[in-house]
């Protein structure tokens, strides 16, 4: 039996939803037209006019945003509320160590957290349920959308936010946790905890909700066998709110898009063309009911494919598939982001060549992550304190950079293999798509 | 009075010091002591050769990273307890010992430790009060 926290919303006949949308994009455009001079000039640079936006079809003419544009907006130059409207930041890092900052009026936190309350309540959760976020907690999205979301619908909320397995275990036993909100990497860990541990029969868990990270359908089961729980993928981005842009349902096969907020388009990365329904493409998001950060046609990167096919869940909103890549150079980390890009900065301000490559894979459950650095003369010595004080510092910065630890491993000079002059930056030994 | 050091990183693999020292053998060039650091990821190979000009040129051009530091050479009696006494007279005068190892020499009855300390002023001038004797690039045939 099929639940709804919004069900007129949620199982909305896809007409009706396609002129919700439509009323909702023209103001939307006018909003950005009118408060954000940033998007303006762009739309100006494209001669586009919000005359020229008459309903969803008119969309493709819009120019997009990408993850560069809210560099060089930053802070406030994609912003369209007056700072005072607005009650909330969120941050993600971004490609060159200019952190991604997201607004939020109390308008756009009520509906990112409806989002995940339809979330927890298409994998049954109920006011009845003890919701365990695991998620961290602070400026990434993971633990306040969950969290927010496990209020709305009435939820006994513990936010217990990541790490300290011991902790997440006891007041899980000790609670009744019967939804497990994180990432599914760590998903899969506590599930290893559990049953090393014995304790299977005193947990509760009946759902989980993971997200933040790229997982496969093989990875699902393990979970989902281990636990004897269901697993359900829940997709998105700080620049679009946070967890709940879309959900899966019981069908467990892909994610319905929160339409009524989102409007999803595929495109060819390299042209920019807009692909017809089922194509494989890059997934672009526009925000037609955010009020601080809304953001128009942004590239997320993400490599997808959307169906309309009918849902046996009776939910009307487009499904997305599992991200199947990225059209960049991204790299998730125990559901961190990580540019190659921002190593490289790094590397340079503390005056190493930009010749290193990264390495990670996935040792029991978790992401480990290695950077080897070429050593070079000016951070040698005869002394080998020294030398460990310089990988010091550059761990420290790596971190204070990417927020989270990176492995540095000093290797000799000019050691970092170069193929046909363009270097192989990323080893990902982790089977994600 | 203080003689020259070459260091050379080694990354951790096999092999990397066979290397160093073939080139060193191509050219003619004595390895007279050496000692080695390692960590977990990598090494550091400290050496006193023959011809540190032309080791560190040979090495250079292999690619190597190096670093050349003034050491000591200090002259002990090869006898129990000739080490402990020169080190119980740093100690006695708060002189860190940062590290330390030993050279051929080749004169009956005396050893050579190699030492690498951090306050160089009052070494040279506890060891002078002292007796001690600091041997030379000449006097070890180094160049």
């Amino acid at each position: 039996m099929p639940n709804y926290y919004q069900p007129e919303i949620e199982t909305m006949p896809y007409e009706q939803l396609r002129e919700l949308q439509n009323e909702k994009l023209l103001k939307q455009v006018r909003h950005v037209w009118d408060n954000v001079p940033y998007y303006r000039a762009k739309m100006e640079a494209k001669g586009v006019t919000p005359e020229d936006i008459q309903s969803i079809d008119d969309l493709h003419k819009l120019p997009f945003l990408s993850k560069a544009d809210l560099r060089d907006a930053y802070p406030y130059g994609l912003l369209a509320k007056p700072l005072g409207d607005c009650v909330r930041i969120q941050s993600t890092s971004g490609t060159t160590g200019k952190r991604v900052v997201a607004f939020y009026t109390q308008h756009d936190i009520d509906l990112w957290e409806d989002c995940c309350a339809r979330a927890i309540v298409a994998a049954g959760g109920t006011n009845e349920d003890v919701v365990h976020v695991s998620y961290g907690y602070g400026l990434f999205t993971g633990g306040p959308g969950l969290n927010g979301g496990s209020h709305k619908v009435g939820c006994l909320t513990l936010p217990m936010s990541s790490g300290n397995t011991d902790r997440q275990l006891q007041f899980m036993t000790d609670l009744g946790s019967t939804i497990l909100c994180c990432t599914p990497s760590y998903a899969q860990y506590l599930a290893e905890s559990i049953y090393e541990k014995g304790i299977r029969d005193q947990i509760k868990l009946k759902a989980g909700i993971f997200g933040a990270e790229a997982w496969s359908e093989d990875m699902r089961q393990d979970i989902q066998n281990k636990l004897g729980i269901k697993a359900y993928d829940i997709y998105g981005l700080t620049e679009t709110s946070g967890p709940g842009v879309a959900f899966e349902c019981c069908e467990q096969t892909g994610m319905h898009i929160n339409e009524d907020h989102f409007i999803a388009e595929i495109i060819d990365p390299d042209t920019e063309e807009v692909l017809p329904l089922g194509s494989k493409g890059e997934l672009v998001f526009t925000a037609i009911d955010k009020e601080a950060f809304p953001l128009l046609r942004y590239r997320t990167r993400d490599i997808c494919v959307l169906s309309r096919e009918k849902c046996s869940c009776g939910r009307t909103h487009v499904k997305m598939s599992k991200p199947m890549g990225r059209s960049d150079d991204m790299l998730i980390i125990r559901g961190v982001n990580v540019f190659p890009s921002q190593i490289e900065t790094v590397l340079m301000q503390q005056g190493y060549p930009a010749n290193y490559q990264i390495i990670v894979d996935r040792v029991n459950n978790t992401d480990t992550f290695e950077i080897m650095v070429e050593m070079m003369p000016a951070m040698f010595s005869d002394s080998l304190a020294k030398i460990n004080e310089a990988e010091k510092a550059l761990v420290a910065a790596l971190k204070a950079m990417l927020g989270i630890s990176a492995k540095v491993r000093l290797v000799a000079p000019k050691s970092i293999t170069r193929s046909e002059g363009k270097a192989v930056r990323v080893i990902d030994k982790r089977k994600l798509y | 009075m203080n003689i020259l050091q070459i260091s050379v990183f080694l990354e951790n693999r096999a092999g990397q010091l066979a290397e160093i020292t073939k080139l060193l053998a191509d050219e003619g060039v004595d390895i007279r002591a050496l000692s080695i650091a390692e960590t977990a990821d990598y090494g550091l190979a400290r050496m006193i050769v023959s011809d540190a000009g032309k080791a560190s040129s040979v090495l250079l051009h292999h690619g190597d990273i190096l670093s050349m530091t003034p050491v000591y050479a200090v002259e002990v009696p090869d006898q129990p307890g000739g080490l402990a006494e020169l080190l119980k007279l740093l100690a006695d005068n708060n002189i860190d010992v940062e590290y330390m190892y030993s050279l051929f020499f080749h004169e009956k009855g005396k050893a050579c430790m190699v030492l690498r300390i951090s306050n160089e002023p009052l070494f040279l001038s506890v060891l002078g009060t002292n007796r001690v004797r600091i041997v030379g690039m000449e006097e070890l045939g180094l160049k």
